[in-house]
């Protein structure tokens, strides 16, 4: 049974490079990562929607990060008791809200705003996407921060409360620099979420081909652009490409899940554990 | 550090750790002042009679019934193509499996639940292109083949959340079986899975939720806009997620328009039941422990 379902992920990892051959082979392989997407004249770079879904993911993770790291502080430190456990309650009950939800609201609430005050034009652009994807990967990283921080062990956390530590200086002499390898972990799995993600940035993020000069403008993401060429002719060169898109992001997810693992036994050296990154898939 | 770094500090962590609540709420509230309206046994039924729209005499147009059966029937059989390998899966890792075994085996699962979503709809769009190479039939995107795209997604899930549940059984507990002559199979079975069974339940709702809610795996496979009632597995069907993302980028008038709202709240409503039950499931467990 298990190893069933390995095969299956070397069958889905042949699947796309069988399709997205006719791009791959000799000769095609490097104009692939060229920023020209023009399917009339036979170029078929996916640079624009790679440096799209980085942009987005890192603008979301940069936004992401000073809430997540506060909010986990709030539920660890500062709040009162009854508060940390309705925040950490809400907090589970976000990571279980729908996507399509966030990105529906966003596009009658968020997009308005944007268009009126901050980006001119549609609305839709890479800043819009990056904000509430922001919001979408905060329960993630925030659960993360606060399990961290709970496995840092008691007696370290009692020697320093009787010293007389602020909530501040337990933060930043004794949490953060005991739990930073559970924190790296949530960091990555945010990445690995904001990445993957599909809808956010397909309704928000406008999906021009172009390669954006600013994060105003509009973008396309890997995942989006999969999601838009589908509808497109099942024969042409054009269509072959969601294949190749599809490859990139699961070699990115294998490469995030492997720097997990190395993250895991770095962190197992010292005195903390690192929970397995499946533990945070049914929060 | 000074008192005034440290003043700052706590209140920028209580103005950004405060963001996510305001958002949540935001969100709620939007969705109720605009939606709120649309709420009603219309919102799903149209203008058909309850009773003739759910005994199938009357198509049902301007309502969300043929997209909640379509969602409805989808997670169903999700569920049921995943249940098995998942919990299977979970018993094998959590109790037969070497140490050795568990690391590559816990490996794979975390990159299948790392996916995109999307990624996963592709790879259930390229078998319907293989098997139309070589056999040009009449195998297209449709409700089964989603079904099966979802059960990939959440079996991950269902393999980790047994997998930890049967890991956190105290080795008293674990041991009472064997110790009364009880072969593994059965301590599994009678003592092991039973004492865990709030945990497993919690664990399938969730995947139910992660199941209802996803849209990119079957706007790929099969998901349209209007495609009415559904008749059969094999034939493509409308789902509650698809038509939310529908409707966003081309409601044609202020009517559907409010329908997409409605959907959004049903949908939020959903997922927030599943999760509340999932929730006071682990509770009941939860006491059960320090009694």
């Amino acid at each position: 049974m298990a190893m069933g379902s390995g095969l299956l992920l070397i069958a889905i990892l042949l699947m796309m490079t069988i399709l997205g051959w006719p791009l791959l082979e000799s000769g095609r392989f490097l104009a692939l990562f060229s920023t020209d997407w023009n399917p009339q004249g036979q170029s078929y770079g996916i640079l624009p929607m790679v440096m799209g879904s980085l942009r987005i993911t890192l603008l979301a993770l940069l936004f992401s990060l000073p809430m997540s790291i506060s909010a986990a502080c709030l539920v660890e430190l500062l709040a009162p008791r009854p508060l940390r456990r309705l925040l950490l309650i809400t907090i589970r009950f976000m990571a279980g809200i729908p996507t399509v939800v966030y990105g529906f609201v966003a596009v009658f609430l968020l997009v308005p705003l944007m268009r009126e005050y901050i980006v001119k034009g549609s609305g839709f652009s890479i800043l819009t996407a990056s904000l509430v994807l922001a919001v979408l990967i905060a329960p993630t990283m925030i659960i993360f921060f606060v399990n961290g921080m709970q496995s840092v062990p008691r007696s370290y956390c009692a020697a320093v409360d009787s010293l007389g530590a602020r909530p501040m200086q337990k933060l930043v002499y004794l949490l953060l620099p005991q739990a930073y390898p559970t924190f790296l972990v949530g960091i990555v799995l945010g990445l690995g979420r904001a990445m993957g993600d599909t809808l956010i940035s397909l309704m928000l993020a406008g999906n021009s081909v172009a390669m954006p000069d600013s994060i105003a403008e509009s973008g396309r993401t890997l995942t989006g652009h999969i999601a838009l060429v589908i509808a497109a002719d099942f024969s042409s060169m054009e269509f072959t490409t969601i294949f190749v898109c599809g490859l990139t992001l699961s070699l990115f997810t294998i490469f995030l899940v492997l720097s997990i693992r190395l993250l895991g036994h770095f962190g197992a050296d010292r005195v903390i554990k690192v929970e397995a990154p499946g533990k945070l898939a049914h929060e | 550090m000074n008192r005034i770094t440290e003043r700052g500090l706590v209140l920028f962590c209580w103005i950004f750790g405060l963001l996510p609540l305001l958002i949540l709420s935001t969100v709620i509230v939007y969705l109720l002042i605009r939606g709120g309206s649309a709420l009603g046994l219309e919102l799903i039924f149209g203008k058909v009679p309850v009773l003739e729209a759910l005994l199938g005499h009357r198509q049902v147009f301007d309502g969300l019934l043929p997209a909640l059966a379509g969602t409805g029937l989808l997670v169903i059989l999700a569920l049921l193509l995943a249940i098995v390998p998942g919990i299977c899966g979970g018993i094998y890792l959590a109790e037969y499996s070497s140490p050795g075994e568990r690391r590559m085996l816990g490996l794979l699962f975390d990159i299948i639940a790392g996916l995109p979503s999307i990624v996963i709809g592709l790879a259930g769009f390229a078998v319907t292109i293989l098997i139309h190479r070589l056999y040009p039939g009449r195998f297209g995107p449709c409700l089964l083949l989603s079904a099966m795209a979802l059960a990939f997604l959440i079996v991950p899930y269902l393999v980790r959340s047994t997998e930890a549940s049967l890991r956190a059984i105290p080795p008293g507990l674990r041991l009472t079986g064997p110790a009364l002559g009880a072969s593994k199979l059965q301590n599994i079975v009678f003592v092991l899975l039973p004492a865990r069974l709030n945990d497993l339940i919690g664990g399938i709702i969730l995947a139910i939720g992660r199941a209802a809610e996803d849209t990119a795996v079957i706007m790929l496979t099969g998901a349209v806009a209007s495609a009415g009632m559904v008749r059969s597995v094999l034939e493509q069907y409308e789902a509650l997620p698809f038509y939310i993302y529908y409707i966003s980028s081309q409601y044609s008038d202020a009517a559907e328009l409010q329908r997409g709202f409605g959907a959004a709240i049903l949908l939020f409503t959903l997922c927030g039941l599943l999760f509340l039950l999932a929730f006071l499931l682990e509770q009941g467990i939860s006491r059960r422990l320090k009694r």
